[in-house]
């Protein structure tokens, strides 16, 4: 199973590095990174395969989201299938 | 991988234009719990719905942090109370307070089924429990009723919309402290669905099973972000958006409900595809509609524009889910809605438009505050025209009207949360009793014999 993880916010150095340092400490696999910078806007959706998680996946959407106010970004953690039922048929 | 405005699109959806899953309902057959022991059979009930919904809202919960979407409510539907309590003989008010009480114990918002169908006549059961309705609304808080008094295979019952105008103005009296809230939680039907997910007129039909899982989508937000974005087209391009529009709201309801049934080990039973606004600005139907370009939802060409934007939901809707049913439309309740109130406020929307509205959408006369002076006879006269209108377009279509107690046009009914509030609607005068006192039945149209 996977999830999507996708950050939106100003941008800075390092972003990424505290995202994915989470994921590495939660045990989710970085699949897929998508990365761009628009003006000063930073966007990044990866994709992190989910099974290998050391905790619940809630547990997971949890930590995301508390990483999420200790780096001013902003996060969305979401199981994959939401993505795949609207957007593809 | 998918695709960064794929993601975004989603996101903004949830974050910015209200989506949501507006419920999940749960239907439980109450069948099994009818005892001669009328004490019995309560404690049947309530321990029948505490075992099969134990996990109903956890299971919700955990769906809403997965996927990231919102399930605002979480309900359950029961079996007609009437059929229960034909055979124990008791007073089904007392089963309204196990339905109460166990919707308490599982945590849901509302529990709906206390109901009666009376299309073709009146059981004796069914008699004493629309009775009981007054009683039974002003004492629980979470326990809805509907009464269903007409299909288009049988006719119209005229003496249960006669009884049913006395019903809704004794319930307002009743909850008259509570800005006549009974009646918000009281439904008169024609054609009523049997797996309708949303309230106040779901319940459990007798041709459902054991216990099933439906699931009630919304989002009048992003359906009308998507009208704005559209720009100048013509009618036939603005159709196709909303199609696709509906499509990807569905395709999230009928996510949702597969993953809940899964998990709860229900089976699956219906998506309703009905674009239900709530008060909050920006998920309002009314909105819609304006974008589509009407000055203010009420004026000329809001039937046609609502005509459109309902056939385009169901269409689109329709392929995005393996079972679609319930009531499937564009909901109009005017204290739901922002855009509606604020059209009923300054008189650009007055019931005889919505009258004509509900011809060709979703429900019928829904969360309408009328003049406290309305007599039971004129609220009888209202149902009966809008029952008519769903027997003869084969249509499910309701009435769910609130004497506000007290009150004159003019003034305003606050119910609170997602029933909102609303202004006061005149109603014509003149008075219709002898033709709601005629009674009986008004036959099935020509078109009701198919066979």
């Amino acid at each position: 199973m996977k999830a999507v993880i996708a950050v939106i916010g100003k941008d800075y150095v390092g972003i990424i590095a505290k995202v994915s340092a989470v994921c590495a400490e939660c045990g989710a696999n970085i699949v897929d990174i998508s990365q761009s910078v628009l003006k000063e806007y930073f966007t990044m959706s990866m994709l992190v395969d989910i099974d290998g998680l050391k905790m619940e996946f809630t547990a997971f959407v949890d930590r995301m989201n508390t990483l999420s106010k200790e780096i001013g970004m902003e996060i969305h953690t979401m199981h994959e299938n939401i993505f795949n039922a609207m957007h593809n048929i | 991988m998918i695709s960064v405005n794929n993601i975004l699109e989603t996101i903004k959806m949830i974050q910015d234009e209200h989506l949501d899953i507006r419920a999940v309902t749960m239907g439980i057959s109450l069948l099994d719990c009818i005892r001669a022991d009328h004490q019995e059979l309560c404690g049947q009930v309530y321990d029948k719905i505490c075992r099969k919904a134990e996990h109903l809202v956890s299971t919700c919960e955990e769906i809403e942090k997965e996927y990231g979407i919102p399930i605002i409510n979480k309900r359950v539907s029961v079996t007609p109370v009437s059929m229960l309590c034909g055979a124990s003989g008791g007073d089904p008010v007392a089963i309204a307070h196990a339905l109460d009480r166990a919707a308490d114990t599982v945590g849901i918002n509302f529990i709906g089924g206390y109901s009666a169908l009376v299309h073709k006549g009146y059981t004796e059961a069914d008699r004493r429990l629309i009775a009981s309705i007054p009683e039974a609304l002003s004492q629980t808080q979470k326990v809805c009723s509907s009464v269903n008094v007409a299909t288009t295979k049988a006719g119209i019952n005229m003496d249960a919309v006669a009884e049913m105008g006395r019903i809704i103005r004794q319930t307002a009296l009743l909850t008259a402290d509570r800005d006549s809230i009974g009646c918000a939680k009281l439904v008169v039907f024609a054609n009523a669905p049997e797996d309708n997910p949303f309230m106040a007129g779901a319940f459990h039909g007798i041709g459902e099973p054991e216990c099933v899982i439906n699931v009630g989508v919304s989002g009048p937000g992003v359906v009308a972000s998507a009208v704005e974005k559209a720009g100048d087209c013509d009618m036939t391009a603005l159709a196709e958006v909303i199609k696709k529009t509906a499509f990807k709201i569905t395709r999230m309801g009928q996510l949702v409900a597969t993953t809940a049934s899964q998990r709860l080990g229900v089976p699956f039973g219906i998506v309703d595809v009905s674009l239900a606004p709530t008060p909050a600005v920006g998920d309002s139907v009314a909105y819609i509609l304006e974008k589509m370009g009407l000055e203010q939802c009420g004026c000329h060409g809001t039937t046609a524009a609502l005509a459109m934007l309902n056939d385009a939901v169901k269409k689109g809707g329709l392929m995005a889910s393996s079972h679609v049913g319930g009531l499937s439309g564009a909901f109009i309740p005017v204290s739901e809605d922002a855009g509606m109130i604020a059209a009923a406020q300054n008189g650009t929307l007055t019931l005889s438009k919505l009258e004509a509205m509900t011809a060709v959408c979703s429900v019928g006369l829904d969360m309408i505050v009328v003049p406290g002076d309305t007599s039971e006879k004129i609220l009888s006269a209202i149902s009966a025209d809008e029952i008519a209108i769903g027997v003869v377009n084969t249509k499910t279509t309701a009435v769910r009207v609130i004497p506000a107690i007290g009150k004159q046009v003019g003034e305003e009914l606050s119910f609170g949360g997602l029933l909102g509030s609303g202004p006061v609607m005149p109603v014509c005068p003149l008075s219709p009793a002898k033709l709601v006192e005629r009674g009986g039945r008004i036959p099935a149209p020509i078109h009701s014999l198919k066979n």
